[in-house]
């Protein structure tokens, strides 16, 4: 009898199959991370990697080329990892299959104070995007998510899309507003814009570390708080969960997390929605399992979508952004045709 | 007792009747003073006579140019390319019972910009052949859409939802176009998205022309039976109409002009979802509202092109003051539809 409580109880504690995922998807993270540093536009070999990683005297052209993509990859993890966190934290807050960054206007609001801040204050390096980019993307995110919870029924899927939908149009409209008549304006913000990795140097990872840390210590403190909000408002509250402190908190961390992100990477949409979609598939609703692991897979597939880009768009590349709307546009969609009407 | 109430239903009804034939006619006047005003306004403001001789086909030094081969098709291109997004806007809005189910909305501009911009890019045609793109582009994205949100039971929110993620789909094709194109295709290609009237040739907009004369008549014709649908499939059905024929041949007539419309002028942004609310607003219902949204439609595009033109030191495409009008018009009407909770 006790036994059997036990090992209930354990099964509640750790998703099933939870070590074998995590290795799993360690196993592919480290594939990726090698695949990200010979695939390109010119391809390396196996021997050549290894000499420009670990024989810095080295000074082939080759080496020089891996040390490079060292610091693009290494950024393309931590964005990954930062909208898989971001999308999950947000899905739980709005409790709502289908928030993302991208799908709430939230990039939107950050690129349209970017833009703001070029052309009237003359910004210029990544430390000054940052602050633009979450003031934007927090005022967005509050804009929208009110009117998307106006009315009965709170904010359903629909409604929350619709407000994203909208307020991204909006901004957007005013974005190239601002930008025709200033040439200069246009050149910066157009390599900002277009949502690649490829922008990163040692100097924005170094940037982006002290966010992500503080982005991903909020997501892990409120998960177990957040699997009570799960259960409804009353049931959390009940179990002694201050439920509007609470969604500032998780939603704070959310936005921290996808603003700055994007700040540095320019806007890049799905991945939250795709990452914690996979996640919770396999290993269930416990947020305490998902925020991780959505860490790790939102890493895996932006880093695949960055190599996807540069092989297809050989010998430039495709900007990781026009990849990851092309994988998670047909996820959304199959979201929507899954969900039951009532849930919409 | 019976005739008095069916005096009453009459009086109404002429009461109504008075209102829709006084505010088309008012639209009609506002329309035609706005294309006298873009004939008139430019750079050099040539006499209203030099105007009038230009147009019926003298030869005025000067006039004759900046009037006739950049002002009139400019005029004639805002005039068509607005009236078609008002129809087709109206037609989508009423047929699907829901202002936010619109050919912006849901994609159908996308599609018919993503086909426009690769046939410009990858193909290099010649604009019949990018008018004839964007039909097929515009028609394959509403049947993929009604396709994919058929399911178990229909519902306009799936329907919604569903285009907009196509439409995400669609716009990253069309980055992905641009990014690939050739340096000289993509100014060209990007008219497409801005929504611009500049540039527009008399010799471009006969298809535009002929399209939105026949398909709109269609429409016009079609009128009655579009607000019987609005009523719903069962008080369509019982009141004698073919629902499923009348719908395809609304939705394929309206895809047509829209489609081209998109093709000339680029998709300008709001002006197919602003048109018909607004005419229903101010027409009220119980007529069909086909011709109101039209002119709508047009008056929205060229008072914008003018503000666009003139109000500011630069320039400005049209697209983007329809689309600073029309956003917060649109979440305007999100939060009033919110309110309501009938989504």
């Amino acid at each position: 009898m006790m036994n059997t409580s036990v090992s209930e109880n354990k099964q509640f504690l750790m998703p099933k199959y939870f070590i074998r995922i995590l290795i799993l998807l360690i196993i592919l993270l480290g594939i990726c991370v090698v695949a990200s540093l010979a695939f390109g536009s010119r391809t390396i070999s196996l021997t050549e990697l290894i000499s420009g990683l670990f024989q810095p005297d080295i000074q082939s052209h080759e080496a020089n080329v891996v040390r490079q993509r060292i610091s693009r990859t290494v950024f393309s993890l931590m964005c990954g990892a930062a909208l898989g966190v971001s999308g999950a934290l947000m899905q739980s807050v709005t409790r709502n299959p289908i928030a993302d960054p991208s799908i709430l206007g939230v990039n939107t609001g950050a690129a349209l104070f970017v833009v703001c801040g070029i052309s009237f204050l003359n910004i210029s390096t990544a430390s000054q995007y940052i602050w633009f980019a979450l003031v934007g993307a927090i005022i967005t995110a509050i804009f929208v998510f009110g009117i998307g919870s106006m009315g009965s029924g709170g904010a359903t899927p629909l409604k929350l899309v619709l407000a994203g939908a909208a307020t991204s149009a909006a901004l957007s409209s005013l974005v190239v507003a601002i930008m025709i008549p200033r040439t200069n304006v246009m050149d910066q913000f157009r390599f900002w814009q277009v949502g690649s990795v490829g922008s990163g140097n040692w100097s924005t990872v170094s940037t982006f570390i002290p966010f992500l840390i503080v982005g991903i210590l909020i997501a892990l403190f409120t998960a177990p708080a957040l699997n009570a909000l799960a259960l409804g408002d009353e049931v959390a509250t009940g179990l002694g969960v201050r439920t509007g402190t609470l969604r500032l908190i998780a939603a704070f961390g959310g936005v921290l997390l996808c603003g700055v992100a994007t700040a540095l990477a320019g806007p890049i949409g799905f991945i939250g929605l795709l990452a914690t979609h996979v996640i919770r598939l396999i290993i269930g609703p416990d947020l305490r399992y998902i925020i991780p692991m959505s860490a790790l897979s939102g890493s895996i597939i932006l880093t695949i979508s960055d190599i996807c880009g540069r092989l297809i768009g050989r010998p430039g590349e495709l900007e990781v952004g026009i990849v990851t709307a092309f994988i998670g546009a047909p996820i959304l969609i199959l979201l929507t045709m899954k969900a039951k009407m009532r849930a919409l | 007792m019976m005739n008095e109430s069916l005096n009453l239903i009459m009086l109404g009804r002429t009461k109504r009747l008075r209102r829709f034939i006084l505010v088309t006619s008012l639209l009609a006047i506002i329309a035609f003073t706005l294309c006298c005003t873009m004939l008139l306004l430019g750079n050099t403001t040539y006499p209203v006579q030099d105007v009038v001789r230009v147009l019926l086909g003298e030869d005025v030094k000067g006039a004759s140019f900046a009037v006739g081969t950049i002002r009139f098709p400019r005029m004639i291109a805002g005039v068509f390319a607005g009236f078609a997004f008002g129809v087709s806007g109206y037609v989508f809005q009423t047929m699907l019972r829901n202002p936010l189910a619109n050919p912006n909305v849901i994609g159908i501009t996308a599609g018919s910009s993503a086909a426009a911009v690769f046939c410009i890019i990858v193909l290099h045609a010649s604009s019949i052949v990018v008018s004839i793109a964007s039909v097929v582009g515009g028609l394959a994205t509403v049947f993929l859409i009604f396709l994919l949100s058929k399911g178990s039971s229909f519902s306009i929110g799936r329907l919604i939802l569903i285009g907009i993620g196509i439409q995400a789909m669609l716009n990253a094709v069309i980055s992905y176009l641009l990014i690939i194109g050739k340096q000289h295709d993509v100014p060209n290609a990007m008219r497409w998205l801005s929504g611009s009237l500049n540039g527009a040739k008399m010799e471009n907009l006969y298809p535009l022309i002929i399209t939105v004369l026949i398909f709109a008549s269609v429409i016009i014709v079609l009128g009655k039976r579009l607000d019987m649908l609005e009523l719903g499939e069962q008080a369509a059905t019982s009141l004698g109409i073919d629902t499923d024929k009348t719908r395809l041949v609304l939705i394929i007539s309206s895809v047509f002009i829209i489609a081209l419309a998109t093709a000339t002028t680029g998709p300008i942004a709001f002006v197919a979802f602003l048109s018909g609310p607004i005419a229903r607003r101010l027409v009220g219902v119980g007529f069909s509202n086909i011709i109101p949204a039209g002119l709508v439609g047009i008056i929205l595009v060229l008072a914008s092109d003018l503000i666009g033109q003139f109000v500011f030191v630069a320039r400005y495409p049209v697209g983007v003051i329809t689309g600073i009008l029309g956003a917060p018009y649109l979440i305007y009407l999100l939060i009033r539809i919110n309110r309501k909770g009938d989504i």
